[in-house]
């Protein structure tokens, strides 16, 4: 800066364009600095190595092609991500199921109780998810709290296979993403006018009717978030699969960690990501489409 | 009038119920902190051996220092990053301010894991170490646009006319920033902050890819040991971190609600 720089500050504004904006260069730089390195230059990257070659030594020729797409229809990996799709799709199921009892019985309470039971929501994430899932293996295991309560009152004569299975991916997918489904379904229920409610009850709609047309069309946004929130993560995190899926279970997530950590095929893994990150695209554009706003996804 | 309140207390199960699933592997963990046996299947006597133990074990403490300093460190830099960058972006068009737009909501919605494998495979490619620092710059990266996202939501919320007041009354930018908005929209910042420092803690995936095999956080320690059998010192660790972020939650709202209500004569 140059001396007689410090009392122009009049000049400065009526004409901001002619110098260094010392001012918006700091409120500007950063952002733009983070979403270009941290943000677009790793996944253009990624882009990249999908269409490279794996030299089998965990580098990589570069050699333009498009095998690694090619790939995909390999049927280990069809099968893999239909059954990535499945387990997704029945675990936004279950979070749906519970969330909107939870939501619609939420609203009558008063508003003091209503913000303490969604603080509450939010406690176990404070928790790591790992030490939650943890958690879950001392409730679920063969010999674990579960199967010994149930076998110590007689309800079981044989302990339920609870975990290393299907069923064991589902249940620890269910229980870590269930907040995230529960947040914005019941802020979307709490939106439903109360008006509509009455109008539909004196007009003689049952409980039925009240949720499919009135909750259900309102709420759509709100569910569509959840949904968004809980699939995704759904088939990408492997380490549920890991633990409570046993040794053989594989998901999308344990597809990729796999080539980029175990079989070392980098451009595989990437074209794999790549696959993910469009699917993802597509349905953020949906969310948007039933206008959805971008501002609401994730709690923010 | 009796079927009305029985179903009005069903209601009420119904959700204590839910809530009750949420904690239960939570409490499960600090009951099975206090059991004598080591392997937190059956309950063979009460002990506080475990929390004594926790002082011997020097991986899982390093682990548990890296996992905070992390979570402090991430979300101190990433909500500075995130005000400034809401304001900026909310105050200033640039070349490209569409597209950079566009950029900070992608961490928010692509998958974990594919985020976790393009910093990895960037942080190869830069010949960065993996380590304390690279796990630093990935949690950073992930966090910084719920700050974004949250600060803007009191941001928009502002009346337009406070800052033309401010200006109008001989404040400069800078002041007007320090005085004027920085006050204003603090909830949201709080909560940004808040949000960041719970997904810093929380995170497995991408933590995953970014730590070298030398640097360990808590949940990698986990994962390491988990299949072969993880002892109650760990959930010791776990029920003291839980009562901590408990108190400092209830202290914030008590704090916060304060605040507001010496705010709302505005």
């Amino acid at each position: 800066m140059t001396k007689n720089s410090s009392n122009v500050s009049i000049t400065d504004q009526l004409e901001p364009n002619k110098r260094f904006d010392f001012f918006k260069a700091v409120f500007t730089l950063p952002v733009i600095i983070y979403a270009l390195l941290l943000v677009f230059i790793p996944l253009i990257y990624i882009l990249f190595l999908s269409f490279l070659k794996s030299d089998n030594y965990g580098g990589y020729l570069y050699e333009f092609n498009l095998e690694n797409y090619g790939e995909i229809f390999d049927s280990t990996y069809l099968s893999i991500f239909l059954k990535s799709a499945v387990i997704g799709l029945i675990t936004t199921f279950i979070c749906l199921l519970i969330s909107y009892p939870f939501a619609i019985f939420l609203r009558d309470l008063p508003e003091k109780r209503r913000n303490l039971i969604m603080k509450l929501v939010m406690v176990p994430f404070l928790t790591n998810s790992l030490i939650r899932t943890y958690g879950l293996i001392t409730l679920l295991r063969k010999n674990g709290v579960i199967n010994s309560v149930l076998l110590g009152a007689g309800v079981i004569s044989s302990p339920l296979a609870l975990m290393y299975n299907n069923l064991g991916i589902i249940i620890g997918m269910v229980y870590t993403l269930l907040p995230f489904m529960l947040l914005p379904v019941c802020s979307a229920v709490a939106k439903v006018d109360q008006n509509l409610l009455d109008a539909s009850e004196d007009l003689g709609a049952g409980k039925l009717a009240k949720f499919f047309r009135i909750y259900l069309p309102l709420t759509l946004q709100g569910a569509f978030n959840g949904s968004l929130m809980v699939f995704i993560p759904a088939i990408g995190y492997f380490f549920i699969a890991d633990i409570l899926g046993g040794g053989k279970a594989m998901i999308i997530g344990n597809l990729i960690k796999n080539q980029f950590l175990t079989a070392r095929n980098w451009p595989l893994g990437a074209a794999f990501s790549i696959l993910l990150l469009l699917f993802t695209f597509v349905l953020v554009k949906i969310y948007q489409k039933i206008g959805g706003n971008l501002d609401e996804l994730g709690g923010g | 009038m009796a079927s009305l309140k029985r179903g009005r207390n069903l209601r009420k199960i119904y959700i204590a119920f839910v809530l009750l699933l949420l904690f239960l592997p939570i409490f499960i963990l600090i009951a099975f902190s206090f059991n004598e046996s080591k392997l937190n299947v059956i309950f063979t006597g009460f002990t506080f051996d475990w929390y004594m133990r926790l002082f011997e074990n020097t991986d899982l403490l390093d682990a548990f220092k890296n996992t905070i300093l992390i979570a402090v460190l991430s979300t101190t830099i990433s909500t500075v990053i995130g005000t400034i960058s809401a304001v900026g972006l909310k105050k200033f068009r640039f070349k490209g301010h569409g597209f950079i737009d566009k950029l900070i909501y992608i961490p928010i919605v692509i998958p974990e894991i594919v985020l976790g494998i393009a910093l990895l495979s960037v942080f190869t490619l830069a010949k960065l170490e993996l380590g304390f620092w690279t796990v630093l710059l990935a949690h950073i990266s992930f966090s910084v646009p719920f700050v974004i996202t949250s600060v803007r939501s009191t941001l928009y919320a502002l009346p337009k006319h406070v800052e033309l007041a401010a200006s109008d009354l001989g404040a400069s930018r800078w002041q007007t920033f320090w005085y004027v908005i920085l006050p204003l929209i603090w909830p949201g910042i709080v909560s940004g902050a808040l949000l960041a420092f719970t997904l810093s803690m929380d995170d497995v995936v991408i933590s995953y890819f970014s730590a070298g095999p030398g640097t360990n956080t808590l949940p990698l320690y986990i994962y390491a040991n988990i299949k072969t059998g993880i002892s109650p010192d760990v959930n010791a660790l776990t029920s003291i971190m839980l009562v901590v972020t408990v108190i400092t939650l209830v202290l914030s709202a008590h704090f916060q609600s304060k605040k507001t209500a010496n705010r709302s004569l505005r």
